[in-house]
């Protein structure tokens, strides 16, 4: 834990960006930049379980193993993402979700 | 003291949070994201866990913000700002967020969380007992299995960016 801070201003902080990033998820109409808000939802899941493990079972370890495997699978996620990205691009040359419709006709 | 570090983290992670998910050039909006990512890092330096503080460092801020400015660099016109988003999604889209916040934040003050006082220090050594540890309570399994998707994601990942050459040069 860190002195002088409470639990409930570490989890403050990690709902604000939580829903940061959920209102950029919602606003965004680039593929790219949807996929950096997601970016900040995981991380912000991520810091949550770091968090609760050490201010409130700081003798086990399950919290912060956690975040390691998430921080893994977001790796992977990104990679993969980004590929199909890439990709699409190729294929319709605009990252615009208004025009990725591809798959109606 | 930490506690004004803390503050000052916080600060900075929020507010460039925002300009990450508001700016209109996607090449600004990755380098503010890659600053909230060192100021998780910071925190998780803070309580003691540096391992964890190392690989968010070297994974997030190292490995896939590159990885995203390279992708934007192949795929989008840098000085073309993005579209601007409708004035009526944007009050959608804040007034949900901001009423899941509140109701977040709601349920996290009104819950009475059973702290602990004493400070305690991570070791590289016990996350490394931890995960390669194959009885009870141990992560061996999930730790394998994380090394399997890896490699399955590179491998995919590999084969998605090739194949749509691939067919065009068969058909």
């Amino acid at each position: 834990m860190i002195e002088g801070v409470s639990i409930y201003e570490i989890l403050t902080l990690s709902t604000l960006i939580f829903f940061i990033g959920v209102f950029g998820f919602f606003t965004r109409k680039n593929l790219i930049a949807m996929l950096m808000s997601i970016e900040l939802i995981l991380n912000s899941a991520a810091f949550n379980f770091v968090i609760v493990n050490k201010y409130l079972y700081p003798e086990q370890l399950d919290g912060g193993i956690f975040s390691l495997f998430i921080i893994a699978i977001a790796a992977a996620e990104t990679a993969l993402a980004l590929a199909i990205i890439i990709n699409l691009y190729r294929l319709v040359m605009s990252l615009n979700t208004d025009k990725l419709e591809t798959l109606k006709n | 003291m930490e506690k004004i570090v803390f503050y000052i983290l916080a600060m900075i992670m929020i507010v460039f949070a925002v300009m990450s998910v508001t700016s209109r050039n996607v090449m600004r909006a990755i380098v503010f994201l890659l600053f909230v990512m060192l100021g998780l890092a910071g925190i998780y330096f803070m309580i003691d866990f540096f391992f964890l503080a190392a690989v968010q460092m070297t994974v997030y801020a190292g490995g896939i913000i590159i990885l995203y400015i390279t992708s934007i660099m192949l795929v989008e016109r840098i000085g073309e700002p993005l579209d601007k988003p409708k004035p009526i999604h944007q009050y959608i889209a804040g007034g949900i967020a901001s009423l899941g916040a509140g109701m977040s934040l709601f349920a996290i003050y009104n819950y009475d969380f059973d702290q602990v006082t004493e400070e305690t220090t991570t070791t590289i050594a016990d996350v490394g007992r931890t995960l390669l540890n194959y009885g009870d309570g141990g992560y061996i399994l999930p730790f394998e299995v994380i090394s399997i998707l890896l490699l399955a994601a590179m491998v995919g990942a590999i084969v998605i960016a090739k194949s749509y050459q691939k067919k065009e040069s068969s058909n």
